[in-house]
């Protein structure tokens, strides 16, 4: 019954995706508001329905109907109610339903929101957005449907068979009861029963598919022919949305694999990673960029093109993780939903292409770049960096897609290709970002810079010569030290500085000086916070990176290693059932620092039965300086009284962690609803621009 | 006696240098600049005396760079497939007979193809992954060099006022001692009055 409710919900949706754009389009081009209107509350229905699926398909898991197929390969009795709740994005069928929700959620949200604002574009919106919604909506319907029985058929066939088979087969499950109920699931994968499936992946799918509402917005306003500021002015929010729960994704995911992948480290440069990645780096060029279009009107055709590379690489990246792209192209070769998507992907660059051309008169910039030292020009290298490490993780990720097509073998680049590459790329652009907020519009003098940067530099040397004091010999090492502070120095006084000019001008104290500054210009201030907070996580990720001390040995009960200042005892081994199917074995060590105990450590595997799948989890002592995190690797038979270990000491990791609460304190400064800023963008676009001289000095 | 056994292995190392000698070249060149050029070259270096007992930390030296066979992008020392202890067992014997770090590594490659090392060889079409961010980074920067030279050129100074109108400039703390003209420098003076 419940089941029947989904297939119907997802059905309804699928048909109301369908009239929305159609009604749109007569709207449009009969000049009937009606209509349109009409098309946009489609929308509203469609996110309601899918909200509906998505509720309907966690009861299903919550109550362990076990005649669903998706239910059954996801979840299993024993599981925590956590977990089953989570299982709606633990496997392909409910992860593309719960892809769908978030799609049409963001959808929904764009035109709940911006409706009023933009009327010119929004019909357009309607257009764009429902078609994605097609998309996806179909999908699920008819490729990767959740709600679907056990012993359903699958479609069979190819190509324009395929097309038939379909929604014969689809038809033909409706019916379908299963004679025998399994008594339990096969239960979740191993690696993904952790707390962080919870929080990870709905903050990477809102990423993803938070990336879609700019891209819609473009291609409305291009569609329109309004391509003035107003889609930047409404997009700009949305975009720093979407990046944000995309970085937070991909950090979220970092400190995933760090407590349980057991390698000691947080980032691969694996496939899956980078895909997540990719999307982000253009995307932070876009926000950048950006700002020289609102206040220079340059480099419109660029920031549509950033949009739309953004876009492609969220759709790129979702038929990586769901169409196994890059693992193997046999195996994608084999899925009919990779071809889909690979389709889709064609589809949204031809048709962004040829808008893009129809258009490119609007695309023409207003200005020019005056001087090689001015902020426009930082903001070209910023993207020219962004988009330099985005084009080798890129080319690093997908180059095996033809090299394995046309050679048979498949090669896969590891971490030293990407830290030789792209290790320098950051560098520069960490620098990048500390000169950066010192360069003005228009022009700045060289004497200004060097005035400005002489003391961070004086600054960053002092600290770089008492590292090298105190034993940093790396000089790599030493030489990202030195950036950092420099950047960080820089950063700080102009935070400094402007606090200063209130205090003495306006007799305000320090704080509320700060707070003042803020508040007036969060964008630039958020900006300037989030800044610090990279370069927070890149003194983490350079620490670690250059100076983890790892080592692996077999210890006999009460034998010891040493790594570092650690001393660590091994003390013995138990042995326990898990409240689901897992074996637990955890050892216990003593972890001494110096003579000192200081704490006692149970790193342990975890044997889930009915899969046969086995969890190394890592026991780590945390404090601000260092991690001393160890592994039990194996143990010795029923004695039990000797075991292999390994053990880490990543200094500074901890500093990552810190700095992306710092990043995320900075999206939210820059990126918080500002009552003042929506009626000035209310105003501009019903009232035309604000301020006079719309035409072109050039 | 160790070192006189050293000969029997030339088949490894007769295969390494024909490696070398079909690598030369190009690609070698390539590496050679490329380390060069990113100064990242940061190889541990081990300790070369073949001995009988060979440590955990050797194994997962040479096993760090190498990948797991069946696992998706596993390096192998960390690997927990059976497969993979069973190859860490092979780099092990192989260690304590004295082999180099280098000689197990190529002994990989040859038995199961390039796809086991986590750094392939720059040979062929992974040549081109390292030439492409080698030719690509310099270009890009050069282009852009090109692009902002070509526009100084073009409009050498020139006065945009009715840009400087529409567009409100960012309230930048200005320095007494720039060389701003002058009617950039008024504009931005009069914004930044406009927004105390």
């Amino acid at each position: 019954m419940i089941a029947d409710l989904g297939y119907v919900a997802i059905l309804t949706a699928f048909l109301a995706s369908i009239y929305a754009p159609i009604a749109a389009f007569y709207g449009i081009r009969n000049n009937k508001t009606r209509w349109v209107e009409s098309a946009r509350n489609a929308i509203f229905v469609i996110f309601l329905l899918v909200a509906l699926a998505c509720g309907l398909l966690v009861i299903l898991l919550l109550t362990s109907d076990f005649s669903i197929t998706y239910v059954w390969e996801v979840s299993s009795r024993d599981m925590p109610a956590y977990l089953k709740v989570a299982a709606l994005w633990g496997g392909q069928r409910g992860s593309i339903l719960f892809f769908n929700f978030m799609l049409t959620a963001f959808t929904a949200a764009a035109m709940a929101r911006n409706w009023d604002n933009e009327r010119g574009i929004m019909p357009y919106a309607v257009i764009v957005g429902s078609f994605t919604l097609i998309f996806f909506l179909g999908l699920t319907l008819l490729m990767e449907n959740p709600f679907e029985r056990i012993g359903a058929a699958t479609a069979e066939g190819s190509g324009f068979d395929l097309l038939i088979s379909t929604p014969v087969t689809y038809v033909k499950n409706l019916f379908v009861r299963p004679g025998i109920v399994p008594e339990d699931g096969q239960g979740m994968r191993a690696l993904l029963r952790h707390p962080a499936m919870i929080i990870h992946p709905p903050m990477l799918y809102l990423g993803y598919t938070g990336f879609t509402v700019p891209f819609v917005f473009a291609m409305a306003a291009l569609m329109a022919g309004k391509f003035n500021e107003g889609w930047i002015r409404i997009t700009r929010r949305w975009t720093l949305v979407a990046w944000l729960f995309l970085g937070l994704g991909v950090v979220l995911g970092g400190r995933w694999a760090y407590d349980v992948l057991g390698w000691g480290g947080y980032w691969a440069w694996d496939a899956v990673e980078n895909s997540s990645l990719l999307p982000w780096l253009t995307g932070t060029a876009f926000l950048h960029s950006v700002m020289i279009q609102e206040k220079r009107g340059m480099f419109k055709g660029w920031n549509v093109g950033l949009i739309i590379i953004t876009y492609l690489l969220v759709v790129l990246g979702t038929l990586n993780v769901r169409g196994g792209l890059v693992s193997s192209v046999h195996a994608f070769a084999q899925s009919n939903i990779g071809w889909l998507l690979l389709a889709f992907l064609a589809y949204m660059i031809i048709f962004s292409i040829v808008l893009v051309y129809k258009r490119r008169d609007q695309l023409q910039s207003e200005n020019h770049i005056r001087s090689f030292l001015s902020r426009e020009t930082a903001f070209l290298g910023n993207n020219l960096l962004f988009l330099l490490i985005a084009a080798v993780t890129f080319f690093g990720t997908y180059y095996t897609v033809p090299t394995e097509l046309f050679t048979g073998q498949k090669v896969t680049l590891g971490i030293p290709y990407y830290e030789k590459v792209n290790g320098p790329l950051f560098g520069a652009l960490l620098l990048l970002m500390g000169i950066a907020p010192l360069m003005m519009w228009y022009r700045t003098s060289i004497g200004r810079l060097r005035k400005m940067t002489v003391g961070p530099a004086a600054g960053a040397t002092v600290i770089v010569i008492a590292m090298f004091i105190l034993g940093i010999r790396n000089w790599i090492a030493l030489l990202g030290y030195w950036i950092i502070s420099f950047s960080a120095f820089i950063t700080l006084l102009e935070f400094g500085r402007a606090m200063n000019a209130r205090v003495r001008s306006k007799g305000e104290n320090p704080f509320a000086a700060l707070a003042a500054l803020v508040a007036r210009n969060r964008r630039r201030y958020g900006g300037y916070v989030i800044h610090l907070g990279v370069l927070t996580m890149a003194m983490g990720i350079i620490s670690t990176e250059l100076y983890q001390q790892q080592t692996q040995m077999r210890l006999a009960r009460d034998e010891s290693l040493s790594i570092g200042d650690y001393t660590m005892v091994f003390k013995g081994i138990e042995q326990r059932m898990g409240n689901d199917d897992a074996q637990i074995t955890e050892a216990l060590v003593d972890v001494y620092r110096g003579d000192k105990l200081v704490r006692t450590l149970k790193p342990r595997t975890e044997f889930f039965t009915r899969t046969g799948e086995n969890m190394s989890i890592p026991a780590v002592r945390m404090t601000p300086t260092e991690d001393f995190y160890v592994l039990l690797i194996n143990w010795e038979g029923m004695s039990q009284n000797a075991a292999t270990f390994r053990a880490y000491v990543n200094p500074l990791i901890n500093w990552v962690w810190f700095g992306a609460f710092i990043f995320i304190f900075g999206t939210l400064i820059a990126a918080w609803p500002d009552p003042a800023d929506e009626k000035v963008t209310a105003m501009q676009s019903s009232g035309g621009r604000l301020v006079v001289g719309g035409v072109s000095g050039d | 006696m160790l070192r006189s056994s050293m000969p029997n292995q030339l088949p490894g190392s007769q295969r390494l240098k024909n490696r070398k000698r079909f690598a030369g070249g190009l690609p070698m060149v390539a590496m050679i600049l490329l380390t060069m050029v990113l100064f990242l070259a940061v190889f541990p270096a081990f300790a070369q005396a073949p001995t009988r007992t060979v440590s955990d930390d050797e194994v997962n030296a040479v096993a760090k760079d190498l990948f797991c066979p069946i696992c998706e992008n596993t390096p192998l020392d960390v690997c927990e497939t059976q497969a993979c202890a069973d190859w860490r067992q092979v780099i092990r014997d192989k260690l304590s007979g004295g082999q180099s770090d280098d000689q197990i590594k190529d002994y990989f490659a040859d038995q199961y193809g390039v796809r086991a090392l986590a750094e392939p060889p720059a040979e062929g079409v992974t040549l081109l992954v390292w030439l492409v961010p080698l030719i690509a980074i310099p270009a890009a920067v050069i282009i852009f060099g090109l692009y902002l030279r070509n526009i100084r050129r073009a409009a050498p100074g020139g006065s945009e006022p009715a840009a400087v109108l529409s567009s409100p400039a960012a309230p930048e703390p200005v320095d007494s001692e720039t060389d701003q003209d002058p009617y950039t420098e008024r504009i931005e003076r009069e914004l930044r009055e406009m927004e105390e």
